[in-house]
């Protein structure tokens, strides 16, 4: 954990204006934009009211016209996947043409379905108009036309490999399994990372040509070989935007930080406190600080309740890539908490101090102005939260 | 011919319950239904050729589950979606 050899790339100085938070939930997507203090906080929407919406990303680089496109994944009980498209921040849609789909099967053979769109990633800053889609069941889905029309990465959805790495129904999530954590190099638009639940991590240095298993380190405690190739159940993984060989993640079996060109995880969760233990959903990184990292951890004892242990929910942070952690429950709930933050529902803006954002999977928002010292909430009474994202709007 | 199109999916057709598509085949009436209102067959059929789960495709009387099923112009298709949930 050497991070003061750590390479850095292009720091741009902290954000100074408005925020936005871009919330999807299981019964439409909301936008909380705030003052330029942070404090106040104003609720929009719901737009796609009723539908599920897995997640909604900002694109920071200018489109074609200038602007700047938001993409949501969205869903019904019921009906197919789609996505939609919007250049004026949510105002006003379009569907995309052709979203994400695997290819048809030969005739007698049986084909993949994507169930849903479960996660979205801009591309590379070279690139604009990329974009990469995870969906369930696992497939990675690239865009060339600012998420209009999808192509499956066939690299990966077709890789002789690809029935082992993403195992059998049984080894997702209860909704299906999911590609996730699509995260770009931003040295390199042909170096990719994503996650599968379960799967684990994998990498393509050639743009999603060819890939390889990336998990030395991390245990599957649910398996018989503890320390498989493949096979692992990572959370949630984000590479660090201005040190991208550091990147951290928050697995089924703990938190880890991987230090590239290394290959081996480190368990930094086990620096966490025994009795709250280092399960959870989402990671969350400085946006100018790579050894300082928040996770919300969950109970992941018996049967796996997934609420905040004990019922009193907190944040921990690390300021030094998870060598010691301090929690962070200022503001928050001191008893009967039952939290649930799921692993795209946390996020941080780029200012200074950072603020930190979660939502719940019983629908508020909590924000903290000061890097976690501090907690309100900004937002009740939503639907299930699925997914926060932090984006600064304003001057 | 004539298709009843079941609420949720009236956003595709500028909120109308019924719609007309040509087409000699089920397959050929939904591709027809696609043109017409981009997107909206995809929320019924998946890239695999299958009906969703929860929806439901009758042409008159007789439910149907294969794309593939002969019609006359003088059939009526019935989409149907179930609502269950919470």
């Amino acid at each position: 954990m050497k991070t003061k050899k750590t390479s850095q790339v292009g720091s741009t100085g902290p954000a100074t204006g408005t925020v936005a938070l871009l919330v999807a939930t299981r019964k439409g997507a909301f936008i909380l934009r705030s003052d330029k203090a942070r404090r106040a906080w104003r609720t929009t929407g719901p737009m796609f009211f009723g539908q599920i919406v897995h997640h909604m990303v900002l694109d920071l680089r200018s489109n074609a016209a200038g602007g700047r496109t938001l993409l949501a994944a969205t869903s019904t009980g019921h009906l197919g996947p789609t996505m939609s498209r919007s250049t004026d921040f949510g105002k006003t849609w379009k569907e995309a043409g052709s979203p994400p789909a695997f290819p048809k099967a030969p005739e007698g053979q049986k084909g993949r379905a994507v169930g849903h769109t479960f996660w979205l990633t801009p591309g590379h800053a070279s690139e604009p108009g990329v974009w990469y889609a995870g969906t369930s069941p696992q497939g990675l889905f690239r865009s060339a036309d600012d998420g209009d029309t999808w192509a499956p990465v066939s690299g990966f959805n077709d890789h002789p490999m690809y029935a082992q790495w993403t195992g059998g129904e049984q080894d997702g999530t209860p909704d299906g399994p999911k590609l996730h954590s699509i995260n770009v190099d931003p040295r390199d638009a042909k170096h990719l990372y994503v996650a599968l639940s379960s799967g684990g991590v994998f990498e393509s240095k050639d743009r999603g040509a060819s890939w390889a298993p990336l998990n030395a380190g991390v245990v599957a405690d649910f398996r018989p070989d503890k320390y498989p190739e493949y096979g692992q159940d990572a959370h949630c993984v984000r590479l660090h935007p201005l040190a991208p060989d550091v990147l951290y993640q928050q697995n089924h079996c703990g938190i880890y930080r991987l230090q590239r060109p290394g290959v081996k995880w480190d368990r930094i969760g086990e620096a966490m406190p025994k009795k709250i233990g280092d399960i959870g959903f989402p990671v969350v990184l400085h946006p100018r600080d790579p050894a300082t990292v928040w996770v919300f951890p969950m109970d992941g004892t018996a049967v796996w309740p997934r609420t905040s242990p004990g019922g009193k929910p907190a944040a921990y942070v690390s300021r030094n890539s998870g060598k010691s952690w301090q929690r962070q429950d200022s503001g928050l709930p001191r008893s009967q908490g039952w939290f649930t933050v799921k692993r795209q529902a946390m996020s941080a803006d780029a200012h200074d101090p950072v603020g930190v954002y979660f939502g719940t999977s019983g629908g508020e928002i909590w924000a903290s102005r000061n890097e976690g010292a501090k907690w309100t909430c900004i937002a009740r009474h939503l639907p299930e939260i699925y997914a926060v994202e932090a984006v600064e709007t304003g001057k | 011919m004539k298709v009843l199109i079941p609420t949720p999916l009236r956003s595709y057709t500028g909120e109308q319950s019924e719609v007309e598509a040509q087409g000699g085949t089920l397959a050929e009436v939904l591709a027809d239904l696609d043109r017409r209102y981009p997107g909206i067959r995809f929320r019924m059929i998946d890239e695999q050729d299958a009906v969703r789960r929860h929806i439901r495709i009758w042409v008159n009387r007789d439910e149907v589950r294969t794309l593939a099923v002969p019609l006359r112009a003088s059939d009526e298709v019935i989409i149907f979606q179930a609502l269950s949930g919470g």
